[in-house]
Protein backbone atom coordinates (compact mmCIF):
# COMPACT_ATOMS: atom_id res chain seq x y z
CA UNK A 1 0.00 0.00 0.00
CA UNK A 2 1.05 3.81 -0.97
CA UNK A 3 -0.14 6.85 -0.60
CA UNK A 4 1.59 9.92 -2.47
CA UNK A 5 1.18 13.48 -1.92
CA UNK A 6 3.43 15.04 -4.65
CA UNK A 7 2.93 13.94 -8.37
CA UNK A 8 5.73 11.43 -9.45
CA UNK A 9 8.05 13.49 -11.02
CA UNK A 10 11.71 11.84 -12.34
CA UNK A 11 14.79 13.50 -10.97
CA UNK A 12 16.46 13.35 -14.92
CA UNK A 13 13.42 15.46 -15.87
CA UNK A 14 13.82 17.82 -13.22
CA UNK A 15 17.21 18.49 -13.77
CA UNK A 16 16.55 18.87 -17.90
CA UNK A 17 13.59 20.94 -16.78
CA UNK A 18 15.69 23.32 -14.49
CA UNK A 19 18.61 23.18 -16.96
CA UNK A 20 16.46 24.63 -19.62
CA UNK A 21 14.98 27.40 -17.79
CA UNK A 22 18.39 28.19 -16.49
CA UNK A 23 20.23 27.87 -20.40
CA UNK A 24 17.23 30.22 -21.36
CA UNK A 25 17.99 32.50 -18.68
CA UNK A 26 21.57 33.01 -19.86
CA UNK A 27 20.87 32.72 -23.75
CA UNK A 28 19.04 35.46 -22.95
CA UNK A 29 21.28 37.72 -21.38
CA UNK A 30 24.39 36.63 -23.81
CA UNK A 31 22.29 36.36 -26.61
CA UNK A 32 23.52 33.25 -27.60
CA UNK A 33 21.89 29.94 -28.28
CA UNK A 34 24.56 27.33 -26.86
CA UNK A 35 24.24 23.67 -25.90
CA UNK A 36 26.47 23.04 -23.24
CA UNK A 37 29.32 20.93 -24.39
CA UNK A 38 29.63 17.75 -24.68
CA UNK A 39 26.17 17.42 -25.73
CA UNK A 40 24.87 14.41 -23.32
CA UNK A 41 22.16 12.19 -23.10
CA UNK A 42 20.95 10.20 -19.78
CA UNK A 43 20.27 6.61 -19.54
CA UNK A 44 18.14 4.98 -16.57
CA UNK A 45 17.35 1.05 -15.61
CA UNK A 46 16.68 0.10 -12.35
CA UNK A 47 19.74 1.35 -10.73
CA UNK A 48 21.72 2.15 -13.22
CA UNK A 49 22.78 4.91 -15.40
CA UNK A 50 24.59 5.19 -18.78
CA UNK A 51 25.84 8.85 -19.81
CA UNK A 52 26.50 9.02 -23.45
CA UNK A 53 28.60 12.05 -24.32
CA UNK A 54 29.68 13.15 -28.47
CA UNK A 55 33.13 13.62 -28.45
CA UNK A 56 34.71 13.55 -31.71
CA UNK A 57 38.14 14.21 -32.09
CA UNK A 58 39.12 13.46 -28.84
CA UNK A 59 41.07 10.54 -27.60
CA UNK A 60 40.63 8.71 -24.26
CA UNK A 61 43.38 10.17 -22.95
CA UNK A 62 42.08 13.70 -23.52
CA UNK A 63 39.03 13.00 -21.66
CA UNK A 64 39.32 12.57 -17.73
CA UNK A 65 36.08 12.30 -15.44
CA UNK A 66 35.84 12.18 -11.91
CA UNK A 67 33.22 11.77 -9.33
CA UNK A 68 32.88 14.18 -5.96
CA UNK A 69 29.80 15.11 -3.84
CA UNK A 70 27.06 13.33 -6.13
CA UNK A 71 28.71 15.14 -9.18
CA UNK A 72 30.33 13.97 -12.55
CA UNK A 73 32.63 16.23 -13.52
CA UNK A 74 33.93 15.60 -17.47
CA UNK A 75 36.31 17.89 -18.85
CA UNK A 76 38.99 17.81 -21.48
CA UNK A 77 40.40 19.26 -24.17
CA UNK A 78 41.17 19.38 -28.07
CA UNK A 79 44.22 21.49 -29.99
CA UNK A 80 43.02 22.78 -33.39
CA UNK A 81 44.69 21.88 -36.45
CA UNK A 82 48.03 23.59 -36.49
CA UNK A 83 48.29 25.70 -40.08
CA UNK A 84 51.57 25.65 -42.11
CA UNK A 85 52.91 28.89 -43.91
CA UNK A 86 50.50 28.88 -47.29
CA UNK A 87 47.97 26.88 -45.54
CA UNK A 88 44.42 28.40 -45.06
CA UNK A 89 41.12 27.60 -43.04
CA UNK A 90 38.40 27.43 -45.64
CA UNK A 91 35.82 26.01 -42.68
CA UNK A 92 36.76 25.74 -39.04
CA UNK A 93 33.69 24.33 -37.21
CA UNK A 94 34.60 21.71 -35.45
CA UNK A 95 34.60 22.64 -31.44
CA UNK A 96 38.28 22.97 -29.99
CA UNK A 97 40.01 24.10 -26.87
CA UNK A 98 38.86 23.06 -23.58
CA UNK A 99 35.50 22.18 -21.61
CA UNK A 100 34.37 21.48 -18.51
CA UNK A 101 30.77 20.15 -17.58
CA UNK A 102 29.42 18.48 -14.25
CA UNK A 103 26.07 16.51 -14.00
CA UNK A 104 24.04 16.27 -10.60
CA UNK A 105 24.08 12.50 -10.46
CA UNK A 106 20.59 11.50 -9.60
CA UNK A 107 21.61 9.07 -6.86
CA UNK A 108 24.98 8.00 -4.84
CA UNK A 109 27.08 5.90 -7.47
CA UNK A 110 29.51 3.07 -6.33
CA UNK A 111 32.15 4.62 -7.73
CA UNK A 112 34.28 1.79 -7.28
CA UNK A 113 31.72 -0.41 -10.82
CA UNK A 114 32.04 2.87 -12.76
CA UNK A 115 32.63 1.78 -15.88
CA UNK A 116 33.27 4.36 -18.69
CA UNK A 117 34.44 3.36 -22.43
CA UNK A 118 35.19 5.31 -25.56
CA UNK A 119 34.30 4.16 -29.26
CA UNK A 120 33.71 6.28 -32.46
CA UNK A 121 34.22 9.47 -30.58
CA UNK A 122 31.46 8.69 -28.02
CA UNK A 123 31.93 8.01 -24.80
CA UNK A 124 29.86 5.64 -22.73
CA UNK A 125 30.03 6.06 -18.39
CA UNK A 126 28.08 3.46 -16.93
CA UNK A 127 27.34 3.90 -13.30
CA UNK A 128 25.74 1.64 -10.78
CA UNK A 129 23.85 3.07 -7.71
CA UNK A 130 25.08 2.59 -4.78
CA UNK A 131 23.84 -0.48 -2.13
CA UNK A 132 23.31 1.41 0.17
CA UNK A 133 21.64 4.37 -1.59
CA UNK A 134 18.88 1.79 -2.89
CA UNK A 135 15.77 2.02 -2.38
CA UNK A 136 14.43 -0.18 0.81
CA UNK A 137 10.97 -1.79 0.61
CA UNK A 138 9.32 -1.47 3.89
CA UNK A 139 6.97 -4.29 4.31
CA UNK A 140 3.26 -3.52 5.73
CA UNK A 141 2.43 -5.90 8.55
CA UNK B 1 23.66 20.62 -14.22
CA UNK B 2 25.87 23.18 -15.24
CA UNK B 3 28.73 24.49 -18.05
CA UNK B 4 31.53 26.17 -16.16
CA UNK B 5 33.01 26.61 -19.78
CA UNK B 6 31.90 26.39 -22.83
CA UNK B 7 34.24 28.41 -25.26
CA UNK B 8 32.80 26.30 -28.24
CA UNK B 9 30.21 26.06 -30.49
CA UNK B 10 28.27 22.73 -31.27
CA UNK B 11 25.54 21.21 -32.77
CA UNK B 12 24.86 20.73 -36.34
CA UNK B 13 21.80 22.17 -38.20
CA UNK B 14 19.83 19.53 -39.34
CA UNK B 15 20.22 18.73 -43.02
CA UNK B 16 16.85 20.08 -45.10
CA UNK B 17 16.02 17.07 -47.16
CA UNK B 18 15.81 17.11 -51.03
CA UNK B 19 15.27 13.41 -51.08
CA UNK B 20 12.91 11.69 -48.59
CA UNK B 21 14.55 9.10 -47.01
CA UNK B 22 12.78 5.71 -45.97
CA UNK B 23 14.30 5.05 -43.43
CA UNK B 24 13.37 6.50 -39.92
CA UNK B 25 16.36 8.45 -39.46
CA UNK B 26 17.29 12.05 -39.49
CA UNK B 27 20.61 13.04 -41.36
CA UNK B 28 22.40 15.98 -39.48
CA UNK B 29 24.88 18.05 -41.38
CA UNK B 30 28.88 16.79 -40.06
CA UNK B 31 30.65 19.58 -38.45
CA UNK B 32 33.94 20.10 -40.28
CA UNK B 33 37.21 21.47 -40.62
CA UNK B 34 39.05 22.38 -43.98
CA UNK B 35 42.59 23.24 -44.67
CA UNK B 36 43.71 24.34 -48.00
CA UNK B 37 47.58 24.47 -48.79
CA UNK B 38 49.40 24.40 -52.12
CA UNK B 39 49.05 20.69 -52.92
CA UNK B 40 46.05 19.15 -51.33
CA UNK B 41 42.99 20.15 -49.00
CA UNK B 42 42.44 17.99 -45.77
CA UNK B 43 39.22 17.96 -44.33
CA UNK B 44 38.35 16.25 -40.39
CA UNK B 45 34.54 15.37 -40.77
CA UNK B 46 32.85 14.80 -37.06
CA UNK B 47 30.71 11.75 -37.61
CA UNK B 48 30.96 10.30 -33.85
CA UNK B 49 29.23 6.80 -33.81
CA UNK B 50 29.28 5.56 -37.31
CA UNK B 51 29.89 2.68 -38.89
CA UNK B 52 32.80 2.60 -40.80
CA UNK B 53 31.74 0.57 -43.54
CA UNK B 54 28.84 2.72 -44.60
CA UNK B 55 30.89 5.92 -44.84
CA UNK B 56 31.03 7.11 -48.19
CA UNK B 57 32.95 9.37 -50.17
CA UNK B 58 32.26 10.28 -53.53
CA UNK B 59 33.72 12.75 -56.16
CA UNK B 60 31.85 13.71 -59.21
CA UNK B 61 32.93 16.85 -61.17
CA UNK B 62 33.94 19.06 -58.08
CA UNK B 63 31.08 17.70 -55.83
CA UNK B 64 32.33 15.95 -52.94
CA UNK B 65 29.94 14.34 -50.94
CA UNK B 66 30.59 12.77 -47.59
CA UNK B 67 27.64 10.57 -46.36
CA UNK B 68 27.72 8.04 -43.16
CA UNK B 69 25.02 6.13 -41.36
CA UNK B 70 24.77 5.32 -37.78
CA UNK B 71 23.80 2.29 -36.43
CA UNK B 72 20.80 3.35 -33.57
CA UNK B 73 22.15 0.72 -30.93
CA UNK B 74 20.36 1.43 -27.55
CA UNK B 75 21.24 0.08 -23.97
CA UNK B 76 18.97 -3.09 -24.10
CA UNK B 77 16.59 -2.25 -21.61
CA UNK B 78 17.37 1.37 -20.66
CA UNK B 79 14.70 4.47 -21.29
CA UNK B 80 16.01 7.48 -22.34
CA UNK B 81 15.67 10.07 -19.48
CA UNK B 82 17.63 12.91 -20.87
CA UNK B 83 18.48 13.72 -24.71
CA UNK B 84 20.90 16.66 -25.68
CA UNK B 85 22.08 15.01 -28.91
CA UNK B 86 20.23 12.94 -31.37
CA UNK B 87 21.29 10.11 -33.12
CA UNK B 88 21.38 10.39 -37.15
CA UNK B 89 23.27 10.02 -39.97
CA UNK B 90 25.28 12.29 -41.54
CA UNK B 91 25.71 14.16 -45.15
CA UNK B 92 27.18 16.88 -46.68
CA UNK B 93 28.51 18.30 -50.12
CA UNK B 94 30.81 20.45 -51.07
CA UNK B 95 32.25 22.40 -54.26
CA UNK B 96 35.87 21.74 -55.07
CA UNK B 97 36.80 25.08 -56.76
CA UNK B 98 40.41 22.94 -57.89
CA UNK B 99 40.87 19.77 -59.99
CA UNK B 100 41.81 16.75 -57.78
CA UNK B 101 43.23 13.77 -58.45
CA UNK B 102 41.09 10.75 -57.72
CA UNK B 103 43.44 8.29 -57.17
CA UNK B 104 45.57 9.80 -54.82
CA UNK B 105 42.52 10.57 -52.54
CA UNK B 106 43.17 8.82 -49.18
CA UNK B 107 40.46 8.60 -46.20
CA UNK B 108 40.46 7.67 -42.71
CA UNK B 109 38.16 6.84 -39.54
CA UNK B 110 39.44 7.57 -35.91
CA UNK B 111 38.02 8.21 -32.75
CA UNK B 112 34.48 9.20 -34.63
CA UNK B 113 36.10 11.58 -36.91
CA UNK B 114 36.97 10.78 -40.84
CA UNK B 115 39.98 12.78 -42.34
CA UNK B 116 39.74 12.95 -45.76
CA UNK B 117 43.25 14.07 -47.98
CA UNK B 118 42.39 15.34 -51.76
CA UNK B 119 45.33 16.02 -53.67
CA UNK B 120 45.49 18.94 -56.63
CA UNK B 121 46.05 17.66 -59.85
CA UNK B 122 49.79 19.13 -60.57
CA UNK B 123 48.69 21.27 -63.19
CA UNK B 124 47.27 23.96 -60.49
CA UNK B 125 50.01 23.30 -58.13
CA UNK B 126 51.56 26.82 -58.19
CA UNK B 127 54.81 27.23 -60.08
CA UNK B 128 57.10 29.36 -60.25
CA UNK B 129 57.58 30.81 -63.72
CA UNK B 130 61.58 32.16 -63.78
CA UNK B 131 61.08 35.31 -66.53
CA UNK B 132 64.24 35.40 -68.35
CA UNK B 133 65.63 38.87 -68.67
CA UNK B 134 67.96 39.90 -71.99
Amino acid sequence: MSIEFYPRVSPWREIERIQREVNRIFNRLSGLEETPYPPLNIWTKDDVAIITAELPGYRPEDIHLSIKDGYLNIRGSRKPAELKENEVFLRQERPAGEFERSIRLPFEVNSEKIEARFHDGILNITLPRAEQDKPKKIQIK
Amino acid sequence: MSSKETRIKVREPEKTETVEHLREHKTFLPAVDIVETPEEFRLWVDMPGVDKKSIEVTLEKNILTIKGHTPMVYPEGFTLNYAEYEVGDYERSFTLTETINQDGIEASYDNGVLMLRLPKVDEVKPRTIPIRTS
